[in-house]
Formats: C-alpha cells, sequence, structure tokens
C-alpha cells in the first residue's frame, strides 16, 4: 500500500476507449487528466474481452480490433500524457471546497476539480462461484485476488480454474505452500503454453496434487475453510485444505460508484444530453456506463459524449476562460498541443 | 421460424419464434429472457450465456468448439450438456430446441 496523494484537474475513471479519447477531447482544452482502471492495463473490453474481435462501426474505419482500436487511441492522446492508474478500484469520493477527493483501494488519494465516469460496464471483478455459503469464508479463507501472498505460506491450498490466474499461482505459490492441489473441470488447461507445460511437471512430479471436477460444498467453522468437496460426475472428494483461491475469470459490476449518490437507472448513471453530467455538479459520465433517453451503447456515442462532456468540464476548470471554437485541421493552437507542425 | 424453449432454474419457461442464422443468446436477449448476461455482446468471450441443453437435443447443438471449451471454465457447474448460447446458431434442424438455464451466470 502506497500512500499516495494526487492533484489533478481531471480524474477519468476507466481506461476504456471512451475514457481514453476524452483524454483528448480535454486535452485540446488543456485539461490534464490523471486516468485509473482496474485493469492491469488500458483499453477495458476492448482488450480483456475482445482484444482480436474486429469492430466495424468505428467511423471511418471499416475494420479494427479491439487491440487496435485501443493502441492507436493511446497513440492519438500521447502529446497530452495522461497519467495511468492501474490495477486499483476507486472507493471513496467526498466533497472538500470546491474539489472532489477520491480514494481507492491502492492506498491513493486524488484531489480532482473534474471527474469523468468512463467506467463502461462497470469494473472488471472476479467471479464468485455460487457455492453455498463462500461468502462466510471470503476474506478469511477464500481469496479471489491476491495482494499479499505471504498469508498462504504453509498453508494447504486449494486452487480452482484452468486459465493463466490459476496456473500462475500454482507456479507462484507451490513452493511455499505446505500443499497445492489444483482443481479444474477438465484436464486441459487454457494459458500460455509455458505456464502449462510447467503445471503439468509439477503434477506429473507430484509435487502439486491435480483433481478433475468442480467444487460443489465448502466446510469449515467460524469462516476458517476445513475442507472442500469436489464432485467429479457423481462422485464426491474431500480435500482439507484452509485456503481456497477460485479463478474463474472477471466480470463486470458497477461497484463502489453505486455508493457516490449519483442517480442512476437500473445501474447506469443518468445524465444530460448537452454536458453528460451526472446530479453532481462536476461529475460527468460518458459511454456505456450512462443513460439517457435515445443511449445507444456504440463507442461512437461515447466519443460524441467525451467532446460534449470536455466544454463543460473547461468551465469548471478555468471559470474565466471562454472557450473559442476550433477545428485541428486549422488551428495553430490546437496543432502545437497536438506536436504538429502547422 | 424456429421454435426455442428457455426453462429458467425456477422452472419458467420461455417459448420464442427464433429467427434464423441469429444466435440462441441474441434470442435471449431480443426477447428479455432472464437469466442470460451476455456481458461480451457474443464475443465467447465471458462465459455469462451458459445454458444447459436438453439431452435430446445435444446431437443436434453439436459440441463447443475448442474456444468455446476454453471460455467455458469460465462457468460454473459445466456439464456435457454445457454450451455457450452466443455459438449456437439458429438453424431449421433446431425446431423443437429446449435449454435449461443455470441459477445463474455469475
Amino acid at each position: 500500500m502506497q500512500a499516495n496523494r494526487i492533484e489533478t484537474d481531471c480524474l477519468i475513471i476507466g481506461a476504456g476507449p471512451v475514457g481514453l479519447f476524452s483524454v483528448f477531447e480535454l486535452g485540446l482544452l488543456d485539461i490534464k487528466c490523471d486516468i485509473i482502471d482496474i485493469l492491469d492495463k488500458p483499453g477495458g473490453q476492448c482488450a480483456e474481452l475482445y482484444p482480436d474481435k474486429p469492430i466495424y462501426d468505428i467511423p471511418g474505419v471499416p475494420e479494427i480490433t479491439g487491440e487496435g482500436l485501443v493502441s492507436s487511441l493511446i497513440k492519438q492522446i500521447e502529446p497530452f500524457n495522461p497519467v495511468f492508474h492501474l490495477s486499483r478500484i476507486v472507493t471513496e469520493l467526498k466533497k472538500v471546497d470546491d474539489r472532489w477527493e477520491v480514494k481507492t483501494d491502492f492506498g491513493d488519494t486524488f484531489s480532482t476539480k473534474v471527474i469523468v465516469i468512463a467506467a463502461g460496464g462497470g469494473s472488471f471483478q472476479p467471479k464468485k462461484p455460487p457455492i453455498k455459503d463462500i461468502e462466510d469464508y471470503e476474506d478469511f479463507s477464500v481469496f479471489y485476488s491476491i495482494r499479499d501472498k505471504d498469508k498462504f505460506k504453509d498453508k494447504d491450498i486449494v486452487i480452482a480454474g484452468g486459465g493463466d490466474s490459476a496456473l500462475d499461482w500454482v507456479l507462484d505459490l507451490h513452493t511455499s505452500a505446505k500443499s497445492l492441489t489444483l482443481v479444474h473441470r477438465r484436464k486441459e488447461f487454457r494459458a500460455v503454453p509455458d505456464t502449462v507445460n510447467k503445471v503439468q511437471e509439477l503434477i506429473e512430479s507430484g509435487t502439486i496434487n491435480f483433481e478433475l471436477g468442480q467444487i460443489n460444498q465448502l466446510s469449515g467453522e467460524n469462516n476458517k475453510l476445513e475442507c472442500v468437496s469436489i464432485k467429479n460426475g457423481d462422485q464426491i472428494k474431500d480435500i482439507n485444505c484452509q485456503i481456497l483461491l477460485p479463478f474463474f475469470g472477471l466480470t463486470m459490476k458497477l461497484g463502489p460508484v453505486a455508493d457516490w449518490g449519483l442517480n442512476l437507472n437500473e445501474n447506469l448513471i443518468e445524465v444530460d444530453t448537452e454536458k453528460f453530467e451526472t446530479n453532481q455538479n462536476a461529475i460527468f459520465a460518458i459511454g456505456d456506463i450512462n443513460t439517457y433517453p435515445g443511449k445507444l451503447k456504440l463507442i461512437l456515442c461515447g466519443f460524441h459524449e467525451a467532446a460534449l462532456m470536455a466544454q463543460q468540464a473547461h468551465s469548471y476548470i478555468y471559470p474565466d476562460k471562454k472557450i473559442t471554437f476550433q477545428y485541428t485541421t486549422s488551428s495553430s493552437s490546437l496543432k502545437k498541443k497536438l506536436g504538429v507542425k502547422s | 421460424m424456429v421454435k426455442v424453449t428457455f426453462i429458467e432454474f425456477d422452472k419458467t419457461e420461455h417459448s420464442i419464434d427464433a429467427e434464423k442464422d441469429t444466435s440462441l443468446m441474441e434470442v435471449a436477449i431480443q426477447n428479455g429472457v432472464p437469466g442470460i448476461d451476455a456481458d461480451c455482446g457474443g464475443a465467447c468471450a465471458c462465459a455469462t450465456c451458459h445454458v444447459y441443453v436438453d439431452q435430446n437435443w445435444v446431437d443436434k447443438t453439436g459440441k463447443a468448439e475448442q474456444m468455446e471449451q476454453d471460455m467455458l471454465d469460465f462457468a460454473f457447474d459445466v456439464t456435457d450438456q454445457s454450451r455457450l448460447s452466443c455459438q449456437i446458431k439458429i438453424t431449421d434442424d433446431l425446431d423443437g430446441l429446449i435449454v435449461n438455464l443455470p441459477e445463474k451466470q455469475f
């Protein structure tokens, strides 16, 4: 944990395509941005869900992959030097004088004039398997992500899943664990081939245990896990353990933003269609996370919203300055900001 | 039109006339069938449109391909009847198809 205090003009929550493009629109208006994302990379859904899938409805771009769009956007916003703060989620929001103060689970505090929520479908959070009473053990014996692996030392660990996260943690934790059992529904794993090979070797040498099946019951007392039951067809096998680490990928949840006093409509944030501002002054919501009459969840709509939002954001950050509308094609001052020769 | 029936975990049935060449996931979403989240919009990238194909229809819908099998690792309580509905294309052969929905797409 780092105790970091950061002063900024504009804090963007969500580094998906719309969050990234808003850096451009805000940058043209001399607004400096810090951008937060829960993932460890920019790109949001484009990077996490469909990096290789083509998108066909970006104006002027007949076909581009999710990854391609993200890397183009990152290039486009380079002149504005946005500061990325990745792998963290916003938690608290507080009004302090005429600024907003936002805390993250990483321990940092942002003091900002303007907040732009561009969080898409919400924050990507680990999927929690619907096993009975699993919540009783969460944060004591069951962990969906790992910040401090020391607490697993000399414990009997069960890791469930067959993807990159599950296998990476098998490789990382097996040397310090008392015992490690990997549970997966099939013999095939989907991860980087080198990782898969290493895990297969650990299984074959008996260094770790592998159980085919799916976890269907937990037992223990006082939040302390003692045993997981693994079901494979009609057979049930019990494994004694103190720690369970399920890795079943990510799902999107609105998260703590839901408690920020913003008007919500079916888990989407209500905004006006002139400024895309929420019911709180200087807090905007753009892209898939917002709702208004006629809303379409398209990346191109998010881009439009970013452009209009930036105009109003400017009035909060530079209350005494008037905006002269300019085109990037012809304005020498905009070209200068973009670092192109006029 | 091809008739397909979704049966929710609580046994509520939704019988729908599905358009050919759409995906079973799209049929569910367009007709407001609860229990299909389809976070990723049909890119076979999220495993939140998990269904259990009725035993009598397993042969007709076919088996999950490699990518779908990989994705099913992120679903819960996966069985031999598990499929991701975004990967099932509606054809005439599926007229009468029945699928069961899991308790939740987690």
